[in-house]
């Protein structure tokens, strides 16, 4: 018998890394919230690799930090080993990537849950969900009916997942936790456009069965960077990882045995990302490519299992046995958890608004894989947006959305409900027009007064924030009224960072822009610097150096926001425009973009048919 | 959406054989009915796409006209409305009574490319092939209307995607390096960067000498006949021109303002301008004449120095002659009919294109097609080539230019690649706004800006 059990503001299904953002943010914000978990040890679960962070990635977890979100904190308190990766190819493309703990990482967020105020974590699994006058009820296996006023739909791949080993095929989420079975019937009830993806994950391996004599370290960072503008003191780095790499023998294997692959025998219908490829899909598309690299990451400082980055697969387990075995130092590796691929449903993300709202269903959100997403820190990302924008549906707030200049974030949520996802969607430097203005070191800068605004950034953390603005305006100001006198020493050091030298005096703002030139080579002539902090120096640097580019980036923000504020109606039917194509008319009729800057980016709809829609807007208007 | 329906002039307004008022929209057969009457009797909106009937054009119960009415079927006319135009007799007078008329039975004036708006919303062009539209009316010669049906065709698309595809691959490798860290992409380094812009910088200068010859072509070059008095300027016009435009006696001084008119030579179009001889005069109204003559002089694209063969070079000669030092020049040596005094070897040293003719007898005018088609650069022209035809693209293609040569020096002097990749993405997108591949609204205020009512 179903018996009434609570009522809440909001409910987030699912505690994945996008579910904890979204529960953390709605109850920060003062709603009464829950968040139900399959399995109560799962939460904040890395199912996959034993990192956060990487290329994009690590700017994500930068704006998180920046807005409010926890993950970057929890990062910095399970990290093993932190780098910056891209050094030298330009601050745009810098990104921060940490080892973490993974077991530590989930108590440590689990714990967070527990402790917060509003919040309410249980253990059970959302069957059913039903739209009721002015909100929503859901139902677990237990008969529980639950009411809310919103819903954040965040299941990752525990929504219908079924796993793929070889022939072997099983329903089952991740890591061998039972699936949601039941929900996905239910939102298809609802009306939600639901289809399969498909992901994977290596095998992990017993540390004691790997020889690391011969393989190359790589070692973290000194001093290693922490994520969150908060975290003081991160510690010294407490693992290394190694590199490997695979050889003919180990494509021979492959090539032998592909038949095999579920994938490729036609067994998996779900859509698996590109540029996470499994390996047998790499041997497959790039078979003149001799040998490919991995990385051989430890999964925690209590455990001896190793994850095997860039060895992902659906074959056999005793495919993979032969496979991982003609890697040299894997020759007698043995495998603790096999690698597989996973299949789930997932939601269409064009029937979402840039809020994260579903279109047709006041107050139900969605977030991370659910929406088409890959990876714990695009899933958290689209979990704060959509948390906060349901605490703020319930407090009758402005529902937040953010641009594509302001953020990859935004960028993100812009990609996946403007163009959909034909694949997992994973975050790239390039997806972002604005890199040299999108930069992880001035996450703080975008975002922390938006985080302030919302109510996710404290009075104390704020003010922190503003004296280091201050300090970064003051310390350019001083920089463009220094002059330097042209000194032999000055010209010592400018003849050995191979720059010509000076003979008038010069303000110290030129000097800096000289690509050859910083903080650091400065430092004997610049006398009168005061005490900066190093995130300053960092920025004030980038900033003066890459002012031209920056400048020009700005300018087509500009010209872009141009597009952006031509408001398009929302009850509108396109196949009144004869001009457009057809399938630009079905396309804008299913997305309703909010703007034209927001067509232009929609698949299908060409230039052409943009030009038709602005004089179309701008005839409008005329009559 | 309903729409007006509108009517204007759409042939140029002057003294002209026809000329045609054309109405758009979804009532315009019933307006046209209501001044248009049939000589069979026939209603236009009773008739079918494609038809044509013959009338008279009424006005306030009076007879304007006799007209041809051609009936369109929406979607098959120009606008992609129904349409109905009237050709009348030309001559200012009359089709504007005729508009008048139209109007008066229920249209609305046009506004200026609203007929081309309409066709646009309703899909019959897309935005380059307006473009190409303007060229095409504004084309005043048979090679330009080539090459701006070209420009519809897309040779300049291809062009310029050879051009972008190099750069997009650039980036592309730019990006999958950035993106992918841990992958063993390919480095990418200085000289791979290096060499894709100087390849594209060449590509986009040579693109951009294409724009001075292409305008040659459309716009016709200004072309100053110049030479002392009597030495045979005017008849050398009337050579050109094939009619009497200059009055020409042996009085010198006789032609006193700068006559101008516009021939069509082989593949380019000069637009002459014959200008009072040059010499000191005390007469007052003459040395005005000779005055503007100095100035045109200046500011020509070429300059035909008529020289007497019949004389021994003076004053007058040799100040010609160093004009034409700094403007492109043809020497052409008039009365070869008659015994040659000149010093053609002195003329030489000025001037390297020298062509012989007799203006009186009509000799000589294939020579100097020859001539002008060669400094014109115009025979070395290929419309089917795809050249700049406009303003607009050749910015676009100056920009482009510009950002790869921002990455070139971005790259010499030391910044990182990721300030390179901002210049090269600034250029590629330079170019897709050229061809039409990227739309933003300062494009389309240009290419509209650009139409002229009945169009």
């Amino acid at each position: 018998m179903n018996y009434f059990a609570g009522e809440y503001d909001a409910v987030v299904i699912g505690a994945g890394h996008a579910g904890i953002e979204a529960a953390l943010a709605a109850a920060r914000l003062g709603c009464k919230t829950a968040v139900f978990t399959i399995n109560m040890d799962a939460v904040g679960n890395c199912p996959c690799n034993p990192s956060i962070g990487g290329t994009a990635k690590g700017h994500l977890v930068r704006e998180l930090d920046a807005l409010g979100g926890e993950m970057g904190k929890t990062a910095d308190e399970c990290f093993l080993q932190s780098r910056m990766l891209n050094r030298g190819k330009g601050p745009a493309v810098h990104s921060l990537r940490a080892q973490i703990d993974r077991r530590k990482y989930s108590e440590v967020m689990k714990h967070k849950l527990e402790l917060q105020e509003n919040l309410e974590l249980r253990q059970a699994e959302i069957t059913d969900i039903k739209k009721t006058g002015d909100g929503y009820e859901l139902t677990t296996q237990m008969l529980a009916v639950y009411r809310t006023k919103t819903v954040i739909i965040a299941t990752g791949t525990y929504l219908g997942g079924r796993i793929f080993v070889g022939e072997v095929s099983y329903e089952s989420g991740p890591d061998g936790i039972f699936p949601a079975t039941k929900l996905g019937q239910s939102l298809k009830e609802l009306g939600l456009p639901l289809r399969r993806f498909k992901t994977g994950t290596p095998a992990r391996v017993l540390r004691r069965s790997i020889d690391f004599s011969e393989l190359e370290v790589q070692e973290g960072d000194d001093p290693p960077e922490p994520f969150s503008y908060e975290t003081r003191e991160l510690g010294d780095n407490k693992v290394v990882c190694h590199i490997s790499w695979t050889n003919d023998a180990t494509k021979q294997i492959i090539l032998e045995n592909i038949h095999r692959s579920p994938l490729y025998a036609g067994k998996i219908e779900g859509v698996g990302p590109r540029y996470c490829p499994s390996f047998e899909d790499k041997i497959m598309r790039f078979g003149d490519k001799p040998r490919h690299q991995l990385f051989i990451e430890p999964c925690g400082e209590n455990t001896e299992e190793m994850y095997l980055q860039g060895m992902s697969s659906s074959l056999p387990e005793e495919v993979q046995l032969k496979f991982y075995h003609t890697i040299r130092g894997l020759e007698n590796c043995v495998i603790m958890r096999p690698a597989y691929a996973i299949e789930y449903d997932c939601v269409d993300p064009t029937a979402m608004l840039p809020t994260l709202e579903f279109k047709s269903f006041e107050g139900l959100y969605g977030a991370g894989q659910f929406n088409g997403s890959s990876g714990y820190e695009e899933a958290a990302a689209q979990g704060l947006i959509a948390g906060i924008n349901a605490a703020r549906k319930v407090l009758g707030k402005e529902q937040i959305i953010l641009t594509r200049d302001s953020s990859y974030i935004g960028t993100l949520i812009d990609d996946l409900v403007t163009k959909g996802a034909n694949e997992p969607y994973r975050m790239m430097t390039s997806r972002s027009e604005y890199r040299l203005v999108l930069r992880q070191d001035n996450a703080d800068e975008r975002l922390t007064p938006l985080g302030h605004e919302i109510g996710l950034i404290g009075e104390e953390r704020y003010r922190r924030f503003l004296d280091k603005q201050e300090q970064k305006r003051a310390e350019i100001k001083r920089l463009k009224t220094t002059v330097i006198s042209p000194t032999e020493e000055v010209n010592r050091i400018l003849v050995s960072r191979e720059t010509s030298e000076i003979t008038t005096g010069v303000r110290l703002i030129e000097l800096m822009k000289r690509p050859q030139l910083d903080y650091e080579a400065l430092a004997p002539v610049d006398t009168q610097r005061p005490e900066l902090d190093k995130n300053v120096m960092e920025q004030v640097q980038i900033e003066i150096k890459y002012e031209g580019y920056i400048g020009k980036q700005l300018k087509q923000v500009e010209q872009v926001k141009k597009l952006e504020n031509k408001k398009l109606p929302q009850s509108f039917d396109y196949r009144e425009i004869k001009g457009l194509r057809l399938e630009a008319q079905e396309k804008l009729n299913k997305i309703k973009p909010l703007s034209i800057g927001q067509a232009s980016r929609i698949s299908g709809v060409s230039p052409a048919d943009v030009s038709v829609l602005l004089i179309w807007l701008a005839s409008r208007k005329g009559q | 959406m309903k729409e007006k329906t509108i009517a204007a002039i759409s042939t140029a307004q002057g003294e002209g054989g026809i000329g045609v008022i054309r109405i758009s929209g979804e009532a315009s057969p019933q307006i046209a009915d209501r001044v248009f009457k049939n000589i069979n009797g026939r209603r236009l909106s009773e008739m079918k796409g494609y038809t044509a009937a013959f009338g008279k054009v009424f006005f306030e119960g009076e007879e304007l006209d006799e007209a041809v009415a051609l009936v369109f079927r929406a979607p098959h006319s120009y606008t992609g409305e129904d349409v109905v135009e009237l050709s009348c007799h030309g001559g200012v007078y009359i089709t504007k009574q005729v508009l008048r008329a139209v109007l008066d039975a229920g249209a609305v004036p046009a506004e200026a490319g609203e007929f081309t708006k309409r066709a646009f919303l309703n899909g019959k062009l897309d935005l380059t092939e307006a473009e190409a539209v303007i060229d095409l009316i504004g084309a005043k010669n048979r090679s330009a209307a080539r090459s701006a049906m070209y420009v519809k065709d897309g040779a300049l698309r291809k062009k310029i995607s050879g051009v972008k595809d190099e750069l997009l691959s650039l980036t592309a490798h730019l990006s999958a390096w950035a993106d992918y860290p841990e992958e063993d992409i390919a480095e990418v380094d200085d000289r791979m960067i290096t060499e894709t812009c100087v390849s594209a910088s060449l590509k986009l200068e040579r693109l951009l000498d294409s724009y001075d010859v292409g305008q040659a072509v459309r716009e016709g070059i200004d072309t100053v006949i110049a030479g002392r008095p009597n030495v045979g300027k005017s008849t050398l016009m009337n050579l050109l021109s094939g009619c009497e435009k200059s009055i020409v006696t042996d009085i010198p001084g006789t032609t006193r303002d700068v006559v101008e008119d516009t021939v069509n030579l082989g593949s380019v179009m000069l637009r002459l301008s014959d200008t009072a001889g040059l010499r000191d005069t005390g007469d007052k109204v003459e040395k005005i004449g000779v005055d503007r003559a100095k100035k045109r002089l200046e500011q020509c694209g070429l300059l035909l120095a008529v020289f007497d063969n019949s004389r021994e070079l003076d004053k007058d000669d040799e100040e010609l002659l160093k004009y034409s030092k700094d403007v492109p020049s043809i020497a052409v040596i008039n009365k070869t009919d008659l015994e040659n005094k000149l010093d053609i070897n002195k003329i030489k040293e000025y001037i390297n294109k020298i062509v012989y003719i007799s203006a009186a007898n009509g000799e000589g005018r294939d020579d100097i097609i020859e001539a002008v088609e060669s400094i014109a650069g115009t025979n070395r022209f290929d419309p089917a080539e795809g050249i700049l035809s406009n303003e607009r693209q050749r910015s676009n293609v100056v920009n482009a230019l510009r950002a790869v040569e921002e990455a070139r020096q971005a790259l010499e002097s030391g910044f990182t690649y990721d300030a390179v990749t901002v210049s090269l993405e600034d250029a590629i997108s330079e170019l897709l706004e050229m061809t039409g591949e990227k739309t933003s609204e300062e494009v389309l205020d240009r290419v509209f800006h650009n139409f002229c009512v009945g169009k």
